[in-house]
């Protein structure tokens, strides 16, 4: 059990901190730029956004098994091919909402830092500070999209025990087995989990509001 | 009242096909308080932020202190010498002082003159008490006095108001008139100020253009605009006929 929660935090996370350190850039990019040049790019995103899980977890397969191109690499049915998978789901959100969050406010508050003497970078840099807690939202939104992922993380990680397995991995084991009680006994450990990190990055966001 | 400080030629704006404002030349003396009146939907935010270097004209130049402002090079350290309070200021999500600190820390100044300079402008304007509350939850006078605090801390040679106390009760309207008033008289800020409350024009301004419909009717000392205006559009927005 503590392996397969150990694993299920390290996938989760370690896909998480992936998207967050490349969303976050190219969502700032995207919400500081102009709709005209970067709309095509937008449309894709929100494409992305809804991002079937078990699609993406094909995609990978395909790239990671043995005929595909990064076969060399013997990455299928480890957890690096599950990081690999949740990062790709995980990615359009956080680009996605970063995005959002910066345009909803980037007119005004340039406007208002120009106006004060801010050169174009301070004025950029005004407004991803001001946006802090709508992109920490953003991250929230991708993390709570993880947790609840099985579909990928099975294709590529194989639900080896002891090695892949992590929490909807094993529920859906279990509840296939008629262990309903393992099954509903691992769901309130995963949201248990889950409500623990919410909590604390809703309480960083509420110090950052106040 | 001194030299000109600001002053336009053959400016226009257009919003895709749609020409908001065509205005040739305007002029803003040092010392002197020049309101821009007309209904809404005249133009006359657009020449303000245009003023302000943050808007960029279709056509046509802004001049400071006789010199072409380039939009592209060279905005910056213009602008840094202007300040605007806008109608409904933005603040940011940190505390009055910080908000106030803003203007002079991306000027590059953090040392204690500069914080004494900020505790000094929030004196003035009666807000040393609330010094450390986040500006977020400021009501709507306190906000604007911020506003007015933040830009004045950086000793703007012209300070743009885009109709500062229309949204005020009246006692923080006073006050910010008061200031306005005192930092024009005193120290000697160009103050361009956009109202359609002709009683506040009035009241505040040494000069009055009247911009109708993207263009400037008629400009004058106050008294004779108000009182004596010479085309039709100014006499009915001045009695009050102009519905906006």
């Amino acid at each position: 059990m503590m392996h397969i929660i150990w694993m299920s935090l390290f996938v989760s996370g370690l896909s998480i901190a992936l998207a967050a350190g490349l969303g976050i850039p190219l969502g700032t990019w995207l919400g500081l730029a102009s709709p005209r040049r970067t709309g095509w790019l937008i449309q894709i995103i929100y494409t992305l956004m809804g991002f079937p899980p078990v699609l993406a977890g094909l995609l990978i397969y395909l790239l990671l098994s043995s005929q595909g191109p990064f076969g060399v690499l013997n990455l299928l049915y480890t957890p690096w091919a599950m990081v690999i998978a949740q990062t790709v789901l995980a990615l359009p959100i956080v680009t996605g909402l970063t995005m959002v969050a910066l345009r909803s406010k980037s007119n005004e508050i340039r406007d208002t830092a120009i106006s004060l003497g801010a050169s174009s970078w301070q004025a950029a840099l005004t407004i991803i500070k001001e946006a802090r807690m709508a992109i920490l939202g953003a991250v929230v939104a991708g993390l709570g999209r993880l947790m609840a992922e099985v579909g990928a993380v099975m294709m590529v990680g194989g639900n080896i025990e002891g090695k892949t397995r992590v929490m909807t991995s094993a529920i859906v084991l279990e509840t296939r087995r008629g262990n309903f009680e393992m099954a509903i006994g691992l769901g309130i450990v995963l949201l248990t989990l889950a409500f623990i990190i919410n909590y604390v990055l809703y309480r960083i966001q509420g110090v950052g509001r106040n | 009242m001194s030299g000109i400080v600001l002053e336009t030629e053959g400016i226009t704006k257009h919003f895709g096909d749609r020409e908001v404002l065509r205005v040739d030349n305007l002029s803003f003396r040092q010392g002197c308080i020049h309101g821009i009146i007309g209904p809404s939907g005249s133009g006359k935010s657009t020449l303000l932020r245009i003023l302000n270097l943050i808007e960029k004209p279709s056509a046509g130049r802004v001049r400071f202190h006789g010199q072409n402002v380039s939009f592209n090079n060279g905005r910056l350290a213009v602008q840094r010498r202007m300040g605007m309070v806008s109608q409904k200021p933005v603040m940011f999500n940190t505390t009055v002082f910080e908000n106030v600190f803003y203007g002079l820390k991306v000027r590059g100044m953090r040392g204690s003159a500069a914080r004494s300079r900020v505790r000094s402008e929030l004196k003035t304007l009666g807000l040393e008490h609330l010094e450390k509350q986040p500006a977020q939850t400021l009501s709507g006078g306190e906000a604007q006095r911020v506003a007015l605090a933040r830009v004045l801390v950086t000793e703007p040679e012209v300070l743009f108001l885009d109709e500062p106390t229309s949204n005020l009760d009246p006692r923080n309207a006073a006050i910010i008139e008061e200031m306005v008033r005192s930092v024009s008289r005193h120290r000697g800020v160009s103050v361009v100020l956009v109202t359609h409350n002709i009683f506040q024009a009035r009241r505040l301004t040494d000069w009055l253009s009247f911009l109708y419909e993207g263009r400037l009717i008629e400009e004058g000392p106050t008294e004779e605009i108000l009182s004596n205006p010479r085309d039709e559009r100014t006499a009915s927005f001045v009695r009050g006929d102009t519905v906006y």
